[in-house]
């Protein structure tokens, strides 16, 4: 019977070495496959279970892993709680938000740049650490905005502030109102966590959103700049001309008391014609309507554009809505749509001082005031400043990156004055601070439903000659205060350039 | 053959020292890898570390002990690997203990205790494996009623929609193991006597000698029966193991190669069956095509096993730094997904050599056995232990349709583990006759009478 029994352990063998090969297979050659399949508890866990990184602003952690003594290991806290949420975003397992799902890679240890160190950290035996990110938030400038923004609008209020280091780009401070407290969303009590998270997204003041760069509005009055900028810088006008203007303007093309437009009963715009610092000074709309009209829909898209409408700019944080300026208009008649058209000119009129289907998110109000006071040069906005080591080496510095000329400087020069004596004799002298020159424009954006109250923007910079600061406001509910954009938002932009400049 | 190596004056050496030093490495490895369980969840070596390996060495001591006294020329490496298994298997179970709050290893230890006991015990009482001949048919019978055991009202359980437990007081049994035992000496026992019969005497079809049906009739009948009753008990991977087995014992007492052309052909036939007449084979294959179609239900076994031995990778996470405990049965039919998970694929290579060195050794057996009643079970149940280990690991690992089966020696079952322990036992018992040298010759040689006569051991009473 030897013979079939050797037949048999032959067999056997193959059996083995089938399951070997299979095994092998597995293990070896497919494991990269798995251990990269988002749908793998395993790597969102593992990811989870690490030291994180730092996120800090200044000197200060925002954001750090706390050891604790559960299956995790590690609990992501945030000492800040409310005040850099819409920023830092919350850790969550297998996902994240805000700086904390741009940044995963260095946080989590990732990050090619992090290779070296996690080769010591393997050699050593140490647990693979993740990187640190510094951001470019200033932190007196975070706290006066969300201090100025939260008492402003009150609890129920709805709002962002926006500020930009004009000559860089460095975001200085990005508030959002209302916030959360990240600290419950990265929880590791599940209950806790979900009922966290419900709670905040049934609110219908939606503290989840980061309105900084999430939520676009009409602009309003604060696009007259925008407007303003298009006119001076294709030569239809200089900062010393008459602009036409008027108590009441019947957009061109149209009929009926609607499509009238007015200034809200500010009479300084009432001559037929005015200086073009009275223009922006009373913020008059129907000389920026009049002005739009003639300087034309596409020069007004280009100058818009080129400050960053219909554009991505902001790659550290997401998602970030795009700022729009209409590229075209479809009529639709008898329920069929039309081909795409020009802005005809009453829809040109209604777009300059910033209604029609012009929106603005509060950072690209920010960027724009902050090309002005940077003689033109728009600036890429960023939030990340360093990469680190777990032990504070920095890895990479974030260099400024200009994005383009949105204006000439004379332009920028031209808008500056104007702005300057807004904020000296016009509606946005809220914001003047004592002994420094304040640019700024206010701005009160109707909705385009009757009987609520507008939005309310503000944008300044200082000082105006060698910008340090350039902040825009925009406050979307103030429950039981008047929105009239100066009053509100001023102070707000004055509390947050006083900040910056020490003041 | 043994004649021969009589002539050479060859004979086997008992080897009992060199069992004893893979002993202890095998407890080192037991040992060690609770150690380390300890440290890898908890940071610190478990408390009852010298508790817990004071007892698995004094079981090993004791396995050891019995063996050098009552079977001193058996295969000196099964035991050691066995013991390794086993070991390593426990301190697997502890870390899922940990991870699940469960406390299945303590209940394990016992089970190893009395599958221990039972090893011994097997030794002592029988002292000749051809004892088991005696029994060809009471085991054969006593295999059908445990296998209808589970169908019967009352203490039947269905536990994951196999009808394969019988619940006895506060302890659940599985006696589909015990029954593989008692059918490998059934059909070792008839085949024995009935292979000249079945090889020579019979009619020629197409290629193949069909034996006699009076010849073939009562063991087939008998195979047939315990087929049955596995394929309504859903017990699909009890049912391949058993033809399996059947099959090799055919071919190895009758050596026609035949019958495993026509085995072959019947497992097709027999499998297109399955599949077509059965939901729950189809769903089976279904998962093993794509277990990524429905990865959180039908699919999630199998994909988290996967991700565990991908986890794993070439030398594993570590004990108690993988997640082995989202593999649901991780700690029984799924064990060797832990093992990949935490130990990688280096323990796996490790485990499928120490099962391959098993059959490995009781082919050996086999092979130098004496009689042919030997050489038939020490076959079967090599082949018994080759297709398990093929079945359950193969499945785990998306090699083939994923069929329920223990791993021997790791996985937790108690039922499981004292059958395997039995097996080895026996397997020990075997290698003992084959290795005992030839009672001494010598003296006959004068005595012209004797001279033709072979002597040969009588089976003892």
């Amino acid at each position: 019977m030897n013979k079939p029994i050797r037949a048999v352990s032959i067999f056997c063998m193959f059996l083995f070495l089938a399951l070997m090969a299979n095994v092998t297979y597995l293990q070896f050659f497919r494991s990269d496959d798995y251990n990269t399949d988002p749908r793998n508890a395993r790597v969102a866990a593992a990811a989870f279970s690490r030291e994180r990184g730092l996120i800090q602003v200044g000197d200060n952690a925002i954001a750090r892993s706390e050891p604790v003594d559960d299956q995790y290991k590690y609990l992501r806290v945030y000492p800040q709680k409310e005040l850099y949420a819409p920023v830092t975003g919350y850790l969550q397992l297998g996902s994240q938000t805000g700086i904390e799902r741009s940044q995963n890679k260095v946080l989590s240890g990732e990050d090619p740049r992090l290779f070296v160190n996690r080769l010591v950290d393997l050699l050593k035996g140490d647990t693979n650490q993740g990187g640190n990110v510094s951001l470019t938030l200033n932190p007196k400038a975070q706290r006066a905005a969300y201090r100025a923004l939260r008492d402003t609008v009150g609890p129920d209020g709805e709002g962002s502030v926006v500020a930009i280091e004009p000559k860089t780009g460095r975001i200085l401070a990005m508030v959002s109102f209302p916030t959360y407290d990240p600290n419950q969303l990265a929880s590791h009590d599940r209950e806790t966590r979900e009922n966290a998270y419900d709670r905040l997204d049934s609110n219908k003041h939606q503290p989840l959103l980061n309105r900084a760069i999430q939520t676009r509005l009409f602009p309003g009055s604060t696009f007259k700049v925008v407007t303003a900028a298009a006119a001076i810088d294709a030569g239809v006008y200089d900062q010393d001309s008459q602009v036409p203007s008027g108590a009441t303007w019947q957009a061109p093309g149209t009929s009926g008391s609607h499509n009238v437009i007015d200034n809200e009963g500010r009479s300084g715009c009432s001559p037929t014609t005015i200086s073009f610092a009275a223009a922006m000074e009373n913020s008059c709309n129907t000389a920026f309507a009049k002005m739009a009209v003639k300087v034309g829909p596409e020069k007004l898209r280009d100058t818009a554009e080129a400050f960053g409408f219909n554009t991505d700019y902001l790659q550290d944080l997401g998602p970030q809505a795009q700022s729009v300026f209409p590229k075209s208009v479809v009529d639709t008649i008898d329920g069929k749509q039309q081909d795409p058209r020009e802005l005809n000119d009453a829809e040109t009129a209604r777009s300059g001082f910033g209604q029609f289907s012009v929106q603005a998110t509060p950072l690209q109000m920010a960027m724009v005031v902050s090309a002005i006071a940077n003689r033109g040069g728009l600036m890429k906005p960023y939030l990340v400043d360093e990469i680190q080591t777990a032990s504070f080496d920095v890895l990479e510095t974030t260099e400024p990156e200009k994005l383009r000329d949105a204006i000439k400087p004379q332009t920028a020069a031209a808008l500056t004055d104007l702005l300057v004596s807004t904020v000296d004799d016009g509606t946005a002298s809220p914001a003047a601070i004592d002994g420094v020159s304040v640019a700024g424009k206010t701005g009160t954006a109707q909705r385009g439903v009757e009987g609520k109250p507008p939005y309310g923007w503000f944008v300044s910079f200082a000082p105006a000659q060698n910008a340090q600061v350039a902040v825009a406001v925009m406050i979307q509910e103030a429950p039981g205060k008047e929105i009239a954009g100066g009053q509100l938002g001023g102070p707000i932009a004055k509390a947050v350039m006083e900040a910056v400049l020490n003041k | 053959m043994a004649s021969n190596s009589a002539l050479m004056g060859f004979v086997h050496r008992r080897r009992r020292g060199a069992e004893l030093f893979l002993l202890v490495l095998a407890l080192v490895v037991g040992i060690g890898a609770y150690a380390a369980v300890g440290l890898g969840v908890d940071g610190e070596v478990p408390t009852n570390l010298i508790g817990y390996g004071g007892w698995l060495t004094i079981l090993v001591v004791a396995a050891h002990v019995a063996v050098r006294i009552v079977a001193p020329y058996a295969d000196p490496v099964l035991l050691p690997v066995v013991a390794a298994l086993n070991g390593l298997g426990l301190a697997v179970i502890h870390r899922l203990d940990l991870a699940k709050d469960t406390a299945l290893a303590s209940q394990q230890l016992t089970w190893m205790t009395l599958g221990v006991v039972l090893f011994v015990g097997t030794l002592i009482i029988l002292p000749d494996h051809r004892l088991l001949a005696r029994f060809t048919y009471t085991s054969g019978l006593t295999a059908i009623v445990l296998l209808i055991l589970p169908m019967l009202p009352g203490i039947g359980r269905t536990i994951n929609g196999a009808k394969i437990w019988i619940a006895l007081g506060p302890f659940s049994f599985q006696p589909g193991e015990v029954a593989k035992v008692l059918l490998v000496i059934t059909f070792a026992g008839y085949l024995v006597v009935h292979r000249d019969a079945l090889a020579l005497a019979g009619r020629r079809v197409v290629f193949i000698d069909l034996p006699r049906g009076r010849d073939l009739g009562p063991i087939l009948m008998m195979w047939a029966v315990s087929l049955g009753i596995l394929v309504l008990q859903r017990d699909l991977g009890s049912s391949l193991l058993f033809f399996g087995l059947f099959l090799v014992m055919l071919y190895v007492a009758t050596e026609r190669p035949g019958w495993l052309v026509v085995g072959g052909l019947l497992f097709f036939g027999g499998a297109t069956a399955a599949f077509k007449l059965f939901s729950h084979v189809q769903s089976r294959v279904d998962i093993w095509l794509d277990p990524f179609a429905d990865p959180d239900g039908s699919g999630y076994q199998l994909v988290q096993a996967l991700y565990g031995f991908a986890w794993g990778g070439m030398v594993g996470r570590g004990l108690g730094e993988g997640m082995p405990e989202k593999v649901p049965y991780a700690e029984s039919d799924f064990i060797l997904a832990a093992i990949g998970e935490e130990l990688g694929l280096t323990a796996v290579m490790a485990i499928l050599l120490l099962y391959g060195l098993v059959v490995e050794r009781a082919l050996r057996a086999a092979l130098i056995s004496r009689d042919g009643f030997g050489k038939l079970v020490a076959t079967g149940l090599a082949a018994v232990f080759a297709l398990q280990i093929f079945v359950v690991i193969g499945g785990v690992t998306r090699l083939i349709p994923l069929t329920g089966l223990t791993t021997p020696f790791l996985s937790y079952g108690g039922s499981s583990l004292v059958a395997n322990w039995v097996i080895i036992a026996i397997l020990l018992r075997i290698s003992d006759q084959a290795r005992r040298p030839l009672p001494d010759l010598t003296e006959a040689e004068d005595d012209p009478d004797e001279q033709a006569t072979q002597i040969v051991k009588v089976v003892p009473s």
